[in-house]
């Protein structure tokens, strides 16, 4: 019993990264129908963005947290500023390669820069188990799980109650039309895609500290694993990447701790077949029938 | 009009055959080394691969993110094949056309089987759900250790795939791809790309049809895979995973979705491009995707978009300094 609660516990801590990096993969497809490829590597970047800061400045952690985080958010900024922009009228297939290409470019670039050999990443949050009965828990999950939600809660009420959070769900709805209504929408887009990369570099961050690790392809699996969540709970919707986020982080890490680790990739991917068959909008996602 | 068709398919045989000739003079001439006819091979391998995904994601307008799938399927069943048939004393070439027909086989009752649910989604989810499909294939044949493998590779394969072989399957397999897309099945696919709830509405079977073509493209990317396997003669599951399929799907966009030739094109400056920039080390891999980013910003719709490069009509401009195109009339400026 102990030691399922104790996977429970795990389970819920790699969702909620996976979570809060789906959070950044749906509000891009949200807002302008593109699945970000390039969405896995920012969150790679925002790691190094940490274990350079933590390295050779020795900043403490919060602090790490935020200048990552502010970097990748400029960083996103620029990507779609220099490769989606030109793209928006471009047949949609050409953006999502775009999407691979500056993909595969931060991938190289981090190895150029970085060097492929894997960072050790210093362990910035301390690393004391906490003891509640039989459970031993980590102060990185806990901290993981406590982040994630408040950053999602923060996301939510800024979505919902603030002006630009209002801009950027008419956007997502219908960009004429909020066009016409006087919003400004080449700025609601850059700012999803600010939010969507810091989200993704918060993700990167404690990807890193939990894992110890930092390494230029690093991003590929878990941005992969974040999309399949995004997908999963309903692309575009925001509780729906929490959601999906969090089933998918429970089922890999139950199905690696009781039928085999080697298997678990095919178990998500398996989920996410059958889903799409069953519910192909997700989780939480409705139905449009299609309007000849 | 007959004798124009005859005149355009006499050139093209001339114009192959002179490529193959050019090639074997070559080669025969040590002009071309055995890295450089491993590049060519890898260049018909990626044409099979781009040309069977363009008409599944360019004539049926189906986005596909699995075709490495259908390629591991091909590689790993042709493998089999080959390593079963090594000790029967049969010719290579025609060992390599028996394995490479049960390895498309096989690709094709998968591409049915995983393209009958599939393919009711539409647009994005689509694309996922073959992503999905890819990397549970990739999973597979990974755990799948006695009889694969596994992740140590799969080895012992016969090294039965030369320039000669490889490059005729990649002629008959581009011929076949241009035959079916210029039939009457082949119009009832592009119809669907263009609008699938009016070709249903005229009468066309969208489901049959989309089935089909989903099924020819996983057949003919079998093939590629299995060439692929007798030309390594090694495989690693690791090798076919999302990026193997986004690889093809760059070719297909580059070259232009629905055009045959400029998939070829495509698939020919993409072999030779990373290889080319070998120089440049670490940052081979940075130029390449840089000057893929460049290349989609300028021109979206691929090198040729829909249209066909044609020898005929190329030697005709050269003449008269001008393009004669049967669908400038009829599609008004384009």
């Amino acid at each position: 019993m102990t030691l399922f609660l104790q996977q429970l516990i795990n389970g819920l801590s790699v969702g909620s990264i996976y979570a809060v990096i789906a959070l950044g993969y749906t509000m891009v497809y949200g807002i302008i129908k593109l699945i970000n490829f390039a969405h896995g590597e920012i969150m790679m970047m925002g790691a190094y963005f940490a274990f350079v800061t933590a390295v050779t400045i020795g900043m403490p952690f919060y602090m790490v947290l935020i200048v990552s985080m502010l970097i990748a958010a400029i960083l996103g900024l620029s990507i779609e500023y220099v490769a989606y922009k030109p793209l928006r009228n471009a047949p949609r297939i050409s953006a999502l390669i775009t999407a691979i290409g500056i993909s595969l470019f931060l991938q190289n670039l981090a190895l150029v820069v970085f060097k492929p050999e894997p960072k050790v990443m210093p362990a910035i949050i301390p690393k004391q188990p906490i003891l509640i009965g039989n459970l031993q828990i980590g102060t990185v999950t806990i901290v993981t799980i406590l982040l994630s939600v408040i950053f999602m809660i923060l996301l939510d009420q800024f979505i919902k109650k603030t002006k630009p959070g209002k801009a950027m769900r008419a956007v997502s709805q219908d960009k004429e039309a909020s066009i016409l209504m006087g919003i400004n929408v080449n700025r609601t887009i850059s700012l999803t895609f600010a939010i969507g990369s810091a989200l993704g570099a918060f993700g990167g961050v404690l990807y890193s500290i939990a894992y110890t690790q930092v390494y230029p392809t690093m991003g590929i699996m878990p941005g992969l694993k974040a999309f399949v969540a995004a997908v999963l709970g309903g692309i575009g919707l925001l509780p729906g990447a929490m959601l999906g986020g969090f089933v998918i982080g429970m089922i890999e890490t139950i199905s690696k701790a009781y039928i085999s680790s080697q298997w678990s990739d095919a178990i998500v991917f398996g989920i996410l077949i059958i889903v799409l068959i069953v519910k192909p909008t997700g989780i939480l996602g409705k139905n449009e029938r299609e309007k000849v | 009009m007959k004798d124009n068709i005859k005149k355009s398919y006499l050139l093209n045989i001339v114009g192959i055959l002179s490529i193959y000739l050019i090639l074997k003079l070559l080669i025969g001439g040590n002009v071309l080394n055995r890295y450089h006819i491993s590049i060519v091979i890898f260049i018909c391998i990626n044409i099979i691969l781009a040309t069977s995904l363009n008409l599944a994601t360019g004539f049926l307008g189906q986005l596909a993110l699995g075709h490495a799938g259908f390629m591991a399927v091909g590689a790993y069943v042709s493998a089999i094949t080959a390593v079963a048939l090594k000790s029967s004393g049969l010719p290579d070439t025609l060992m390599l056309v028996i394995s490479l027909l049960v390895a498309g086989i096989f690709s094709g009752i998968v591409g049915i089987a995983i393209g009958i649910p599939a393919l009711r989604l539409r647009g994005d989810y689509l694309g996922i759900i073959t992503l999905g499909f890819g990397e549970v294939i990739r999973v597979i044949i990974n755990n799948m250790k006695s009889i694969t493998g596994g992740a140590q590779g799969f080895t012992g394969i016969p090294r039965i795939a030369n320039f000669d072989n490889v490059f005729w399957i990649t002629i008959i397999v581009v011929g076949i791809l241009y035959a079916l897309t210029h039939s009457r099945q082949g119009r009832a696919i592009i119809s669907i790309r263009e609008d699938e709830i009016a070709s249903e509405a005229v009468g066309i079977q969208t489901t049959k049809y989309k089935v089909l073509g989903f099924a020819i493209a996983a057949f003919f990317a079998g093939i590629g895979g299995g060439l692929y396997a007798h030309h390594l003669a090694f495989l690693d599951p690791k090798t076919f995973g999302f990026m193997k399929s986004v690889e093809i799907l760059v070719i297909v966009v580059l070259g232009g979705m629905g055009s045959l030739t400029g998939s070829i094109i495509a698939a020919i400056i993409l072999t030779i491009l990373p290889e080319a920039l070998r120089e440049f080390a670490n940052y081979r891999m940075l130029i390449y995707s840089f000057i893929l980013v460049v290349m989609m910003i300028f021109r979206p719709q691929g090198i040729f978009g829909t249209k066909e490069f044609s020898l005929s009509s190329f030697l005709h401009k050269l003449r008269y300094n001008q393009i004669i195109s049967p669908r400038k009339e009829i599609k008004g400026d384009e």
